[in-house]
């Protein structure tokens, strides 16, 4: 009951209905809808989900990582590889990929922080360990190279393994988009949150007034981290395919910095309305290419997008759409 | 270690620092622009990759050869980034980061698409006369189209200094780098000084494109690795530094090439990302950078 007093403090009833409401059409959702929708609303819970990860280093703590797909890649890889190799199902497996991703998250905001790399620089070590890894996976036999890893395809639920259809997928990443919704609200007011806060505005001011400017930047980097190795994981086993050349590619970690830009860096929402835009115009662009045979033409459409966007809501479309109908979220 | 060995460890190094030279004038376009404005550019690769194509289609249909297409694609970059900064990104100076890495990000989006759907997605390549010939010096073996292209992009960086050092536009522009507000203080045209380094900067990396096209073929993906390789370069060199550019140009030639004879072709990158986390690490303002990070 105290956890759903901090969680709803300060909310207007307005948008607790709204979410409530949310939340029941979303639990039911797969039953009514069909095979599309259903795999439509999976890429939106998915991006909404790597997204918020991404959210708590960029949005809330300020600094710019270009290399989530680090964390996601090697979550994914070990949750795979172990399974693969040793039969060992997931459940116990994400433990070793999070702590795997977890440590190599402390390894990069360690070095990046020490040496306080800011911004584009810091942005840029973040690119080159993933990259640094990415070739270093290309040539290890033991994850099948540069040939790829692959999971048996098997649709016979089996909640142990994580191994069934679209359906099982659909809930496992409900869970882990709401659990990191409400663990965003419970950090964004806690202490380290507003630490956080105050870092991302002026680390040096911050550090003066006694914020323990590192420590806070490290649990960023290392709670980013294990959530998005989470994504990782679930990720290697939605499509049971494993390529070091998408799962540690830059494109993969700017897609995870793209929902939450988009939807509002340092909302709780922008993330979720970020994927809902981003998917939903993904889908539209991709029907509409298909009327003009011509390659590249989706992306150009999807690149247009994203420059009209950037160019007239630079703060994101989340703010603007809370302004506008009395939501009251603000970027803090 | 044999003769054997030694000379071609030599003949790796000469390769790399042929390469190296034309990485360097690539790598100066996005050191000019990051030097003055502050402003990473995200779509630097997919400009080199449009300057590729660009050469390629002047050779291919019009039967020009890229030496002599280069001024031409130069103009036409240094028109398109002087709009395209008037036009785009002039609002985004001085604004948050990730804001500026979108819209970059939207422009390479659209760039490396646009070559993909007027070129497709094979890779294109130029041959030209001189694609066997070489120049011997004692046991080194010189490709021509390699020498010929370090040489025009050295010529091309040296017209870039006598720019910013002799002409009053260049010298204008770098005082509108070390000091904006005095810039304006003193009547500059900061926008319109703007809008001709990014011009500058454009036209360096089109006239790039125009060389390595001579070197290797072109394809739409190359774009985001050329995009990493100028950031690699430059940070190494030293960022908003046009000597250091070149220097790192060079290094990261030299070291894919070494890397390609005593590794693996496919680990090079490795050795040039291992080379980046060092730089940042123990002198983030790079080789040649000033100490202003």
């Amino acid at each position: 009951m105290n956890l759903l007093r901090r969680l709803t403090d300060g909310v207007p009833s307005r948008a607790l209905w709204c979410l409530g409401l949310l939340l029941v059409g979303l639990l039911v959702a797969p039953a009514v809808l069909g095979k599309y929708g259903l795999s439509v609303l999976i890429l939106i819970l998915y991006f909404a989900y790597v997204g918020q990860a991404w959210n708590i280093m960029m949005g809330f703590a300020g600094q710019l990582s270009l290399g989530h797909a680090l964390y996601a890649g090697l979550g994914g890889y070990i949750a795979a590889g172990l399974f693969f190799h040793y039969g060992i199902g997931p459940w116990a497996g994400l433990f070793v990929a999070v702590a795997a991703a977890s440590a190599a998250g402390a390894v990069v905001g360690y070095l990046g922080f020490r040496f306080s790399l800011a911004g584009v620089y810091f942005a840029l070590l973040t690119i080159a360990f993933s990259e640094f890894t990415r070739i270093a996976f290309d040539h290890w036999g033991w994850v099948g190279g540069s040939g790829g890893l692959f999971l048996k395809v098997d649709a016979t639920v089996n909640l142990l393994n994580l191994r069934g259809g679209p359906i099982l997928f659909y809930y496992v990443i409900l869970a882990l988009a709401v659990g990191a919704f409400i663990l965003c609200r419970l950090l964004l007011e806690s202490r380290l949150g507003r630490y956080w806060l105050a870092i991302r505005e002026d680390a040096e001011a911050a550090q003066a007034v006694g914020v323990p400017v590192l420590r806070c930047k490290m649990i960023a980097v290392v709670i980013s981290a294990a959530m998005t190795a989470l994504a990782g994981v679930w990720n290697a086993f939605y499509y049971n395919n494993l390529f070091p050349e998408t799962a540690f590619a830059m494109g993969r970690s700017i897609e995870f910095t793209l929902a939450p830009i988009i939807g509002g860096l340092g909302t709780l929402f922008g993330p979720i309305v970020g994927a809902v835009v981003l998917t939903g115009l993904g889908e539209i662009f991709t029907d509409l290419s298909e009327v003009f045979h011509i390659s590249g033409i989706k992306q150009i459409f999807y690149g247009l997008a994203l420059l009209i966007i950037v160019m007239y809501r630079p703060a994101g479309v989340w703010p603007w759409l809370a302004d506008r109908f009395g939501f009251g979220e603000k970027r803090r | 270690m044999t003769s054997d060995f030694l000379l071609s460890l030599a003949q790796a190094i000469t390769k790399g620092l042929l390469t190296g030279m034309v990485y360097g004038l690539m790598a100066l376009g996005l050191s000019v622009i990051f030097g003055v404005m502050r402003v990473v550019n995200f779509a630097h690769g997919e400009l080199m990759v449009v300057g590729m194509y660009l050469a390629w289609m002047g050779f291919e249909y019009l039967q020009v050869s890229p030496m002599l297409s280069l001024p031409l694609i130069a103009a036409v970059f240094f028109v398109a980034g002087y709009a395209l900064q008037r036009g785009v990104i002039s609002p985004f100076i001085g604004r948050p980061e990730h804001q500026q890495f979108l819209l970059l990000l939207a422009i390479a989006i659209l760039l490396v698409n646009a070559c993909l759907a007027i070129a497709g997605p094979d890779s294109r390549g130029v041959q030209m006369e001189s694609q066997f010939d070489s120049y011997e010096l004692g046991p080194l073996v010189f490709d021509a189209v390699r020498l010929h292209a370090a040489l025009v992009a050295v010529a091309i960086a040296g017209l870039l200094w006598l720019f910013f050092t002799r002409t009053r536009i260049g010298k204008s522009i770098r005082a509108a780098a070390d000091n904006h507000m005095g810039a304006l203080v003193v009547g500059l045209d900061v926008k319109r000084l703007y809008a001709f380094t990014f011009g500058v900067g454009a036209a360096c990396v089109g006239a790039a494109g125009a060389l390595m096209i001579t070197i290797i073929p072109v394809t739409p993906f190359l774009a985001a690795e050329y995009t990493l390789l100028a950031f690699v370069i430059v940070i190494v060199g030293g960022l908003g530094s046009m000597t250091g550019a070149l220097l790192g140009g060079l290094l990261i030639g030299v070291s894919e090439a070494v890397a390609g004879l005593l590794l693996q072709p496919s680990l090079k990158s490795m050795v040039s990302f291992g080379i980046l986390i060092l730089v940042l690490l123990l002198r983030p303002q790079g080789l040649l950078g000033k100490n202003s990070q």
